[in-house]
């Protein structure tokens, strides 16, 4: 028990002296995880909403690929995205193995199915008839979308999270593909695996402390926003 | 108010390959300004000629007329000038104003006219001061009021309403039954009613079209329709026996006489004696009294004495079938008085019906 509470006691006082790298790994953590997900969001929402919205021939084939994506295992993606970028891998020559730009890429492949899948989970949820009411009003096809976005935007904002929380707490493919370069490619879990390797278990926990409030901050956010709007829809004003 | 537009289509098909269904329809009409019902059973293609009409579908071949101009869904201004309610009242997230206004936005009305259409919309519909309420705290009765609020609010040319009192308790459906018509009649749009219930359609309708698997087996002026069905299935659907044939053995004064084997029927109009006729009685302006009984003064002309042949439960009535050498016809009796004649088959009583009540028309040879 002493362990926890002497590791405690030092990860506050790493946090709050900075006398670590602590929040530049925060940063990065945030940057690369912002950025990929930004981009997930820019290509999954659009294909999401086509296959969630509209019936085509393979359409059932995409749902399955983007369901089975949200399983990948991160060490898949890594392995995968390693040998393409290593040098004697197709896209060798970009020499991106080992640098920002590749974490971002590992991490827009595990992030993207997540977006897709919820958002076409959610948009196929929003009912036919509404389209079909907004159309008998008047509505072009913009307009139709932007409404079934509309309605379908709590799934959204879960796609968003979902999206993000599932590459903020990686660990396996970041590492294998961004090295853990120090002020560089480190983030935070990566940073806390090899702190905790080396015994230094008070920046780790400091760390720990740091995703979980990321994690809980951003699902408090989703679920203020889930509550208020179920309020307003009560009728509570 | 704004001209309403006869609403036609013409030899309207639509196949749906994974279950087998098609709609045939060589020709339906809304004429100007009234309501026609599109009444049949589930799956009988009521809602995919709305679609297809309203140009929210479709069909495989065949086309929509709107006011003589043959329209598509790629016709904008053609769509602008329907509107629609649906069985379920889809409301946007939002307020009742925001989901009033919905339409008006899309054809870019200014902001200050909006917001006085809203308000007049929501006053007609009897919802006035609810505009700024969440659309999605509302009761299913607000709600269907708020969703043709929507569609009136666009003085539309056309209104499609699919089964817009479906999902409402009993009570709450007569009264917006009644409500929707009135409404309807004011609007003056032509309006096209999907319904499965005829007691509702007789309410709200001028003009019927029975529709059974994809076709529509009758289609007339609503008395006309509900009072002599064209056939058995027809019959059957409407709460009536099938139509009987006979006659016309006398005319003469606006009274025409029907032979049907040895029964006499008497009948309002005027027929050349020796044609053949097909005439039918609705149960509900049948009355039956004891045999033997001595009537009432009354200024009903057919007194047929009958035999029970069966009684049907229908809710609070009973269907009761009679038969009178050969010709049948049934009355809707309530629970009480059917115990209090003793009704039951084999049982003898006297059918009184008027002259005025029998719908009848010439036999097609």
């Amino acid at each position: 028990m002493q362990l926890f509470v002497e590791t405690w006691r030092q990860g506050w006082v790493m946090l709050a002296s900075g006398s670590v790298d602590v929040w530049q790994i925060v940063w990065t953590s945030l940057l690369l995880s912002g950025v990929a997900t930004l981009v997930a969001v820019l290509i999954g929402l659009p294909v999401g909403y086509i296959v969630g919205a509209k019936r085509f021939l393979g359409r059932r084939a995409a749902l399955v690929i983007f369901n089975a994506g949200m399983g990948l295992p991160p060490t898949v993606v890594g392995l995968i995205v390693a040998m393409t970028f290593s040098r004697r891998g197709p896209l060798g020559f970009m020499n991106l193995l080992y640098t920002r730009p590749i974490v971002v890429i590992a991490q827009l492949i595990i992030a993207v199915p997540v977006v897709m899948a919820i958002t076409a989970a959610a948009v196929a949820a929003v009912p036919r008839e509404l389209t079909l009411q907004a159309r008998s009003l008047g509505a072009g096809q913009l307009r139709i979308g932007a409404l079934t976005l509309s309605e379908a935007r709590m799934g959204l904002l879960a796609a968003v999270a979902g999206g993000f929380g599932s590459i903020i707490s990686e660990v396996g493919a970041v590492s294998m593909v961004g090295g853990n370069l120090e002020g560089d490619t480190r983030v935070m879990t990566t940073a806390m695996m090899l702190f905790t390797r080396q015994g230094q278990y008070g920046p780790a926990l400091a760390l720990a402390v740091v995703l979980m409030a990321i994690v809980i901050f951003v699902n408090v956010v989703l679920t203020g926003f889930q509550t208020s709007a179920d309020r307003w829809e009560a009728g509570a004003r | 108010m704004t001209e309403p537009l006869a609403l036609v289509g013409e030899n309207i098909q639509r196949t749906f390959p994974r279950s087998g269904f098609t709609l045939d329809v060589p020709r339906v009409e809304a004429p100007a300004g009234s309501v026609l019902a599109l009444l049949g059973p589930s799956g009988s293609g009521k809602t995919t000629l709305l679609l297809i009409l309203g140009l929210l579908d479709q069909p495989d071949s065949g086309r929509v007329l709107l006011g003589g101009r043959a329209v598509t869904g790629r016709d904008r201004d053609a769509r602008f000038q329907m509107a629609a309610v649906f069985q379920r009242p889809y409301l946007f997230k939002g307020s009742v104003a925001e989901n009033v206004a919905y339409g008006l936005v899309m054809r870019h009305v200014p902001r200050a006219e909006i917001a006085s259409r809203v308000e007049a919309a929501l006053g007609r519909v009897g919802l006035a001061g609810y505009g700024s309420r969440s659309a999605l705290s509302l009761s299913g009765g607000e709600a269907q009021r708020v969703s043709l609020a929507r569609a009136l609010v666009l003085e539309p040319r056309v209104l499609l309403l699919d089964e817009p009192l479906a999902n409402l308790d009993p009570l709450l459906k007569r009264r917006l039954t009644h409500d929707f018509a009135r409404i309807l009649r004011e609007s003056g749009a032509t309006a096209l009613w999907v319904t499965h219930d005829h007691d509702e359609a007789i309410v709200v309708a001028d003009h019927i079209a029975v529709m059974n698997r994809g076709r529509i087996v009758t289609h007339g002026p609503a008395d006309e329709v509900m009072g002599l069905p064209v056939d058995e299935w027809t019959a059957v659907f409407l709460g009536m026996e099938e139509p009987q044939t006979g006659t016309v053995v006398g005319s003469a004064e606006g009274l025409v006489e029907i032979a049907a084997g040895s029964v006499r029927v008497v009948v309002t109009g005027d027929a050349p004696v020796g044609s053949a006729v097909e005439f039918s009685v609705r149960p509900e302006d049948v009355i039956l009294f004891e045999e033997g009984v001595e009537l009432p003064l009354s200024t009903a002309r057919n007194q047929l004495p009958v035999r029970v042949e069966s009684v049907q439960a229908r809710g609070t009535s009973n269907h009761i079938v009679l038969e009178t050498d050969g010709m049948r016809l049934a009355a809707s009796v309530s629970r009480s008085s059917t115990a209090d004649l003793g009704l039951e088959p084999g049982r003898r009583a006297l059918a009184v019906f008027k002259a005025t009540a029998v719908r009848w028309k010439a036999s097609t040879p």
